[in-house]
């Protein structure tokens, strides 16, 4: 039995990373339908970030963790700006091939910057392990999980109580129509990329602190994972994303502790699959009924 | 039904042109690549971007280094002449297409008479065709997949080499270090899924050890969590873990096994032999580990292996690892097959490299095997602490 | 009747003077081992890419599982060709690997071919994943290592007839009523359903015939490289291949060709740039992206008809 409970917390653990990631990939999505391959890889931006400011400047984790956010978020928006504000009119899939090609250069730049090897993360806050009944859980993990749950719950409410918030949700539905009404589409765009990767960037320096390993090519899995995380959940939903990635963590748990760890990916696949078959807009997602 | 009739036409007329002209092409052999001019030219090629670049870049500065030194010191003896080295490199993506392409480039192109790399198995046998059409010899610091030297029908390769232990050799030593020296008997094994390498290790180790294996799980490369898996084995009762894979993972799982509390002794083969483990995992995560290495770091035993290591860290301010050294040590197997054949010719130096004897290389005293393989000693070191503290040789 | 025939023959002999000139080229020595590669390599991503460009360029169906249809072709064909390493085998592993191919695309899109848009990249992609996976496990695959000494039996020639052959069959295909079907699903489902076309039978052919023709991909490049390993079809080789189609232009044949090459020639330039490699073609990427966003040829295709009409234009005038 401590064993499922102790399995329980390490898939919430594991499950919040993913869900810190796909927040970022869902309001993108949201708001200009686009999949943007490269949020990964401003994740490892955060944590090469958060890497360099506390080994050279000696940041303690709290600025590192809030400076990280900064640098990400301005990353994002140059990204924007540079290579999707262009091609916002034309074929999404054209768009989706420049993220990627980004992700490429962001992936190949700091290899060939900072060199392809692993590096250790400094620890800029020493692990402590506690000990609840049979159940062992270290302070990162609990670090992560409130990080993330606090920045869901701020995201939220940026999103339903503010001005630009609400700009936000109308561009999502029509930017025409947002646009007629005196929203200013770029600006609303650059702001929710900026969100999206300050969360990425949060992201970035909480796992290479956990982990104690980041490396330039860290972004593309948990990329790609936080992406299936989102379209579970239904993307473009900020409660989905959550959901996604946690239902994705406890899946990858729960077939590794059955004992099936080679087939971990291909299980949450198949569950992705069969998801979308019944609900094919995502678990929370609502099924628009096309009109003629 | 058009395109069928058309489809029809065209191919009896490729077939038959292709029949035509198949002769005279096929007529066009030749004997590998001569060396001509004041340089030798070997090839690289290497992992320099893509999903094995960490590896690969390692291999370009061993390959590096050594090309520098063998150049500073005079250069190549042949027939009472100096030869400098001249390294053409490319970049393969780790891209087993582009790997077949870069060697053919290297081959037919640059004309090189030997090569260093690629690094992983899989794409030495990507590689492997098109050095043999051209006759030259490749050799590889990180394949070390059993079959990679030999042929379907049993011959050995005569174009493949390597200067790393092949899968069993290491994964045998290791069954019976744990068995035998260790005295342990219950091995729980956490392999590596997505590699050739674990898979080759793990196998030779079931097969060899006399001892019970509790269990076995995956993990993919690239995984970082590993909570998941050690809870679980730490259910289990074993008295040591046997992790077949490379430093980036492997030092996370020693991390988080320690966090957890298993304190069992973890083991593994040249993959940890990084010093990148012990700072992934920390210092005080990293004790009661065992793993195949080709150099002890204090290198008591081998001169060569000591000012190896000073030279690395003075050209690239960073401690030296497995695969550089290993390929610093197949270029001046290069080196040597050459002055011992006199001839910087393809296949001569193919020759040279078969007939390898008494090498004295940083990873130790090399003879080559029929099969091309390499037979020198493994160390086994221990590691407390984050330091060395023992390393012993097995054979 | 008469004047197609003329136009088929106009291609017949363009097809057959490409093969001659490459020939010939090879002969006097301008084509050697390294250029042939190229163009080996250059040729089964033109397979690759009209197959993929079938599915996402005329049916509008957005699938990011390519790879995984080429890794049964490719698994399919060298298992065959191990055991019967002749042409015969070659011939029989590429019909079974299409088969096969073929017939997981059926299973695979008949209930995932009702999602839309992205939905569906991803389901397509977990497929691939799936595929990609159960490979790396089974025994008779070889797990991670793969399948190795695979006999060459593919050269160039063979290549060439196969890039001929898939393209002829697509673009029939195409051209056909059958294609006009196809594409009407892209333009509008419900307009084409309400005039009585079976949207999803017509998603799924299109979807199974891309599936086979990666197959047959997948099957030259197990035979020409000689080795295969699951690792060869990740997601990263289904992206590459979307790459072509995208910038060549979706729903064009020829764009489909450009790309291919310019990017394999970029490829074989590359090399030499060591680490810089990947960062130099992202930034191509990313600029041939924005400042051609409906790719390099758009929806442009080169005809022999229309070449024929201006000829004839010009005479009458």
């Amino acid at each position: 039995m401590h064993t499922v409970l102790q399995q329980l917390v390490n898939g919430l653990s594991l499950g919040s990373i993913y869900a810190l990631l796909a927040l970022g990939y869902t309001m993108v999505y949201g708001i200009i339908k686009l999949i943007n391959f490269a949020h990964g890889d401003i994740y490892m931006l955060g944590a090469f970030w958060g890497y360099y400011v506390i080994n050279q400047w000696h940041f303690s984790f709290w600025p590192a963790l809030i400076s990280a956010m900064i640098f990400c978020a301005l990353a994002g928006v140059i990204i924007e700006y540079l290579a999707y504000r262009p091609l916002r009119n034309s074929p999404r899939i054209a768009a989706l091939i420049t993220a990627i090609g980004v992700s490429f250069l962001l992936e190949n730049g700091m290899s060939y910057l900072f060199s392809s090897n692993v590096r250790s993360f400094p620890q800029a806050i020493a692990v402590k392990q506690y000990h609840l009944g049979s159940v062992t859980i270290s302070n990162i993990q609990l670090l992560i999980l409130v990080v993330s749950i606090v920045l869901m719950i701020l995201l939220q409410l940026i999103i339903k109580e503010t001005k630009m918030g609400k700009a936000m949700r109308a561009v999502s539905v029509d930017a025409d129509a947002a646009q007629l009404i005196g929203i200013n589409i770029d600006r609303t765009i650059s702001f929710t990329f900026a969100l999206g990767s300050a969360l990425a960037g949060a992201a970035g320096v909480l796992i290479g602190l956990y982990y104690n390993s980041i490396d330039p090519l860290m972004g593309m899995t948990p990329g790609i994972k936080a992406f299936v995380a989102a379209v579970l959940g239904g993307i473009g939903l900020i409660p989905g994303a959550a959901l996604g990635g946690f239902v994705i963590g406890l899946i990858e748990t729960a077939v590794q502790a059955l004992g099936f760890s080679a087939f971990k990916d291909a299980v949450v696949y198949a569950v992705l699959i069969l998801i979308l078959l019944v609900r094919p807009a995502g678990i929370l997602g609502k099924n628009v009924k096309e009109k003629v | 039904m058009r395109g069928k009739k058309l489809a029809t036409v065209l191919g009896t007329v490729m077939l038959a042109g292709s029949l035509l002209l198949a002769g005279c092409s096929s007529s066009a052999t030749n004997g590998g690549n001569k060396q001509s001019g004041n340089t030798i030219k070997i090839g690289g090629n290497f992992e320099l971007s893509g999903a094995a670049a960490a590896y690969g870049q390692a291999m370009q500065r061993g390959t590096e280094l050594a090309v520098s030194q063998i150049n500073k010191d005079g250069g190549v003896k042949v027939n009472g002449k100096k030869l400098k080295l001249q390294l053409v490199q490319k970049d393969n993506k780790s891209d087993n297409s582009q790997v077949a392409s870069v060697a053919s480039n290297l081959a037919t192109q640059s004309k090189v008479v030997a090569s260093v790399g690629p690094i992983t198995s899989g794409a030495d046998l990507a590689a492997l065709p098109n050095y043999t059409k051209a006759k030259v010899p490749l050799i590889t610091p990180g394949g070390t997949q059993d079959s990679l030297t030999v042929q379907k029908n049993g011959k050995v390769q005569p174009y493949m080499f390597r200067s790393c232990f092949e899968d069993s050799y290491q994964g045998k030593a290791l069954a019976k270090y744990v068995y035998s020296n260790m005295k342990l008997k219950r091995v729980a094994i956490l392999a590596d899924k997505s590699t050739d390498y674990a898979q080759g290790l793990t196998k030779a180790f079931k097969k060899e050890f006399k001892g019970q294996v509790v269990q076995v799980q995956y993990y993919q490369a690239g995984d970082k969590d590993f909570n998941t898996l050690l809870t679980k084995l730490k259910g289990k009762k074993f008295d040591a873990l046997f992790v077949p894979g490379y430093y980036s993972e492997a030092g996370l799982i020693v991390k988080q096994a320690r966090q957890m509390g298993i304190t069992q002794p973890i083991v593994g083969a040249d993959g940890f032999a990084d010093p990148k483990l012990v700072q992934i995992a920390g210092k005080k995560n990293a004790s009661n580990i065992y793993y195949t290495t080709h150099f002890d770091s204090k290198a008591t035993n081998n001169a060569k292996a000591t000012a190896y290591m000073k030279a690395y860290k003075a050209k690239y301010n960073e401690q030296a690892g497995t695969f550089d050294a290993l390929a610093y040590d197949a270029t001046y197997m290069i080196k040597d097959a050459i002055e011992n054949e006199k001839s910087a010719d393809s296949t001569k130096i193919a020759t040279g490299l078969a007939n390898l004897k008494n090498f004295k290389g940083v990873t130790g005293t090399i003879t080559m095997d029929k099969k091309h393989n390499p037979q020198k000693p493994v160390i086994i070191a221990k590691v407390e602490n984050g330091e060395e503290v023992q390393a012993t040789s097995v054979k | 009747m008469k004047k197609n025939l003329k136009y088929n023959l106009t291609w017949l002999a363009i097809m057959v003077v490409g093969y001659i000139l490459i020939d010939v080229l090879e002969l006097v020595g301008v084509i050697d081992q390294f250029a042939e590669t190229t163009l080996v390599l250059i040729g089964i991503n033109i397979i690759l890419a009209t197959g993929l460009n079938l599915i996402i360029g005329f049916s509008g169906q957005f699938s990011l599982g390519h790879a995984g249809f080429m890794a049964i072709g490719a698994y399919t064909s060298a298992l065959i060709t191990q055991a019967i390493p002749n042409g015969g085998g070659m011939v029989l592993g590429l019909i079974a690997g299409m088969a096969l191919s073929a017939l997981v695309a059926l299973v695979v899109g008949i209930p995932t071919l009702r999602l839309n848009g992205d939905y569906l990249a991803i389901a397509t992609m977990g497929v691939a994943e799936i595929i990609r996976i159960i490979m790396n496990n089974l025994k008779i695959t070889n797990g991670p290592a793969g399948l190795y000494n695979i006999p060459q039996l593919a050269n160039w020639s063979v290549v060439y007839l196969f890039v001929c052959l898939t393209t002829i069959l697509i673009v029939n295909f195409i051209h056909s009523r059958d294609g006009r079907a196809v594409m009407s699903v892209r333009e509008d489902e419900i307009a084409a359903e309400s005039m009585g076309v079976n949207i999803t039978k017509w998603k799924v052919i299109a979807f199974v015939l891309g599936a086979a023709t990666a197959a047959i991909g997948g099957a030259l490049h197990a035979s020409y490289i000689q080795t295969i390993a699951p690792n060869d079809f990740g997601i990263m080789e289904s992206i590459n291949i979307l790459i072509i189609v995208v910038m060549g232009g979706i729903g064009s044949i020829t764009g489909t060709y450009v790309a291919a090459i310019v990017l394999g020639l970029l490829d074989m330039v590359l090399q030499n740039f060591g680490t810089l490699r990947m960062v130099l073609y992202s930034l191509a990427l990313i600029l041939i992206m924005v400042f051609k966003p409906s790719g390099l040829l758009g929806t442009w295709e080169f005809s022999v008809r229309r070449i024929f009409t201006k000829f004839k234009a010009k005479g009458d005038a």
